[in-house]
């Protein structure tokens, strides 16, 4: 088949919601497409294991420690399904860490901030994940199968991430006056890089277009963004907090909120490397995979010596 | 007479739930830093899942002990509002991770110890301890064999993996003893700590003959976790666990 038959076939698929599946015919630029944001967010979970880990000894009960831990292991979960889903596209885990750990590989901004008090376990789940979930609803709609897959079983654990995030939110504004004062502190440091998860504004999204046509995005950054606004104005009410954002007002003929501008120079600042903790994430995920060298080496030699046919030995 | 002895039995009780709450507990935070930070993706999780397991057993136990010592005491404020010296962990349990051979080292030594001691348990006359203990020995089945096929391929890995374990087996031989030696509690429970340790030295050697290395020497038993006296270690675990609960006093999480 001619490669003009061949895009047309692929084209077709996509618009009539026929997943792509990995021995499919696709357009390179597609693969590369998918490879980069599905490596992205596999390292997004990965990377998004160290603000959350940085609590579990000083996780302030038993109970909240327990749920810490399982929640964080979710993660590393996530990351691994999500860095399965990329190999079937054909690259390596080792050449997507090697891609991380060089700086070639994004993850998520989000994760250079800091996790200065316990009212930040809540306000990562209920604000950092409660966006995620926002993008990864429609991420399970997506036109890669492998990926579309990953998307619908990470997202039934999400939705309890957010749910517990919200709740020690919502135990500390039932608390003490520094209780609350914690709460409202963490809100005030999430709400706007939270809101920069969705990526720039659809007029400065170069890739939006071909990977709205792709079906890889479904709906635009601006569209997610403000759904997620929408939501959370709601919820804060309910913990008897506010948004840090004099803008933010409901708009009788939009039916929406409308909100303020993002401060789009700190975005670039982060995504750029200048995050209060860029340097600190990738220094330990670097370190963690260099100290643990030996450990696979070792399980690596070992299982060669296992496999070894006995007459080989003797 | 009988009243006075009955309460001497209910302390010792205390004393050895909180003394295999403790263990766990401390154990599972010295995993718990490992999260985000292990080797390999799959094996963080594998022993993220070990020190979740290890703080649910430490929260049955607590959660017994609580209701034994009554007076609003509970689980958190167990864990949470007790000091260095009523702590009763293995002194095991409380030393540094340092690499990954240390920690499974530590880790496999412990659950080994678990696995034979909560089968005895098993036959205890108090039926919550038996309860905790039937639910807990499943859990252990997997610690062991997770830690142990752990001991084996780095033990028969590479050069530097076998030279790692030899460093860990040095570090952690004077530890091994105080497992053994039976604590006043542990006596007045008629725990066989004898039963257990000719059993743990007979899994440790099958395990490490088949990991090729070499049984440790020359051991000396450092003891007092049982009856409060640490290393200096515990202390400041206790420091960043207890954080939260020390500076807001009352304040519920």
């Amino acid at each position: 088949m001619d490669l003009e038959k061949l895009a047309t076939n692929f084209q077709q698929k996509i618009n009539e919601e026929i997943k792509i599946e990995p021995k499919d015919w696709m357009p390179d630029a597609y693969r590369k497409t998918n490879i980069r944001q599905i490596s992205q967010h596999a390292h997004s979970e990965i990377v998004g294991m160290l603000p959350e880990g940085n609590w579990i000894t000083r996780a302030p009960s038993l109970k909240r420690k327990a749920i810490l831990l399982a929640k964080i292991q979710d993660e590393a979960g996530h990351g691994l399904y999500l860095y399965s889903a990329a190999e079937t596209l054909g690259i390596s885990r080792e050449e997507m860490l090697e891609q991380l750990h060089t700086g070639k590989a994004k993850y998520s901004s989000i994760f250079n901030y800091p996790s200065l008090t316990w009212a930040d376990m809540g306000a990562i789940g209920w604000l950092v994940d409660g966006a995620a979930i926002v993008n990864q609803i429609i991420l399970c709609r997506t036109s890669y199968g492998p990926y579309s897959r990953a998307m619908i079983r990470i997202c039934k654990e999400e939705s309890f991430h957010q749910r517990q995030g919200f709740e020690i939110l919502w135990v500390l504004s039932q608390g003490t006056k520094e209780q609350k004062a914690m709460c409202q502190d963490a809100i005030n440091r999430w709400w706007w890089p939270s809101l920069m998860m969705f990526g720039p504004k659809d007029d400065e999204s170069p890739n939006t277009a071909q990977s709205l046509a792709w079906k890889i995005k479904i709906k635009t950054n601006d569209e997610l963004r403000q759904q997620f606004v929408d939501m959370i104005a709601e919820q804060v009410k309910v913990l008897g907090m506010t948004l840090p954002d004099p803008n933010l007002k409901w708009n009788t003929k939009k039916l929406h909120y409308d909100f303020g501008e993002i401060n789009w120079q700190e975005f670039w600042n982060v995504v750029n490397g200048n995050g209060p903790c860029n340097k600190q994430r990738l220094n330990a995920r670097i370190k963690a995979h260099k100290d643990g060298a030996w450990v696979r080496e070792a399980a690596s030699a070992y299982a060669a010596k296992k496999n070894q046919p006995q007459s080989k030995v003797a | 007479m009988s009243k006075q002895h009955a309460s001497v039995t209910n302390e010792h009780k205390i004393n050895y739930i909180l003394y295999l709450a403790d263990s766990t507990l401390i154990l599972s935070h010295r995993n718990s830093e490992w999260c985000g930070h292990a080797p390999i993706i799959e094996q963080d999780i594998a022993l993220t899942n070990i020190a979740l397991d290890l703080l649910g057993q430490a929260r049955s136990f607590y959660q017994y002990a609580a209701t034994l010592i009554g007076n609003n005491v509970t689980e958190d404020s167990l864990a949470y509002l007790r000091i260095e010296n009523e702590y009763k962990n293995l002194l095991l349990t409380e030393l540094p991770n340092d690499d990954w051979a240390n920690t499974i080292l530590k880790q496999f030594y412990f659950s080994v110890y678990q696995y034979y001691l909560y089968q005895q348990l098993l036959n205890n006359s108090d039926e919550q301890i038996v309860a905790i203990a039937n639910k807990a020995i499943k859990e252990v089945v997997y610690h062991v064999r997770w830690s142990g096929e752990w001991v084996v391929r780095l033990g028969d890995g590479t050069a530097e993996s076998h030279q790692r374990m030899k460093n860990a087996i040095e570090n952690l031989k004077n530890y091994i003893g105080e497992m053994f030696i039976a604590a006043d509690f542990e006596t007045a429970l008629q725990i066989d700590v004898n039963n257990i340790q000719q059993q743990w030295q007979e899994k440790v050697n099958a395990t490490f003959a088949e990991a090729t290395l070499p049984l440790p020497e020359n051991i000396f038993n450092h003891t007092g976790g049982k009856n409060g006296v640490h290393t200096e270690y515990l202390g400041y675990i206790l420091t960043e666990m207890q954080y939260l609960q020390r500076t807001y006093p009352n304040a519920v999480w």
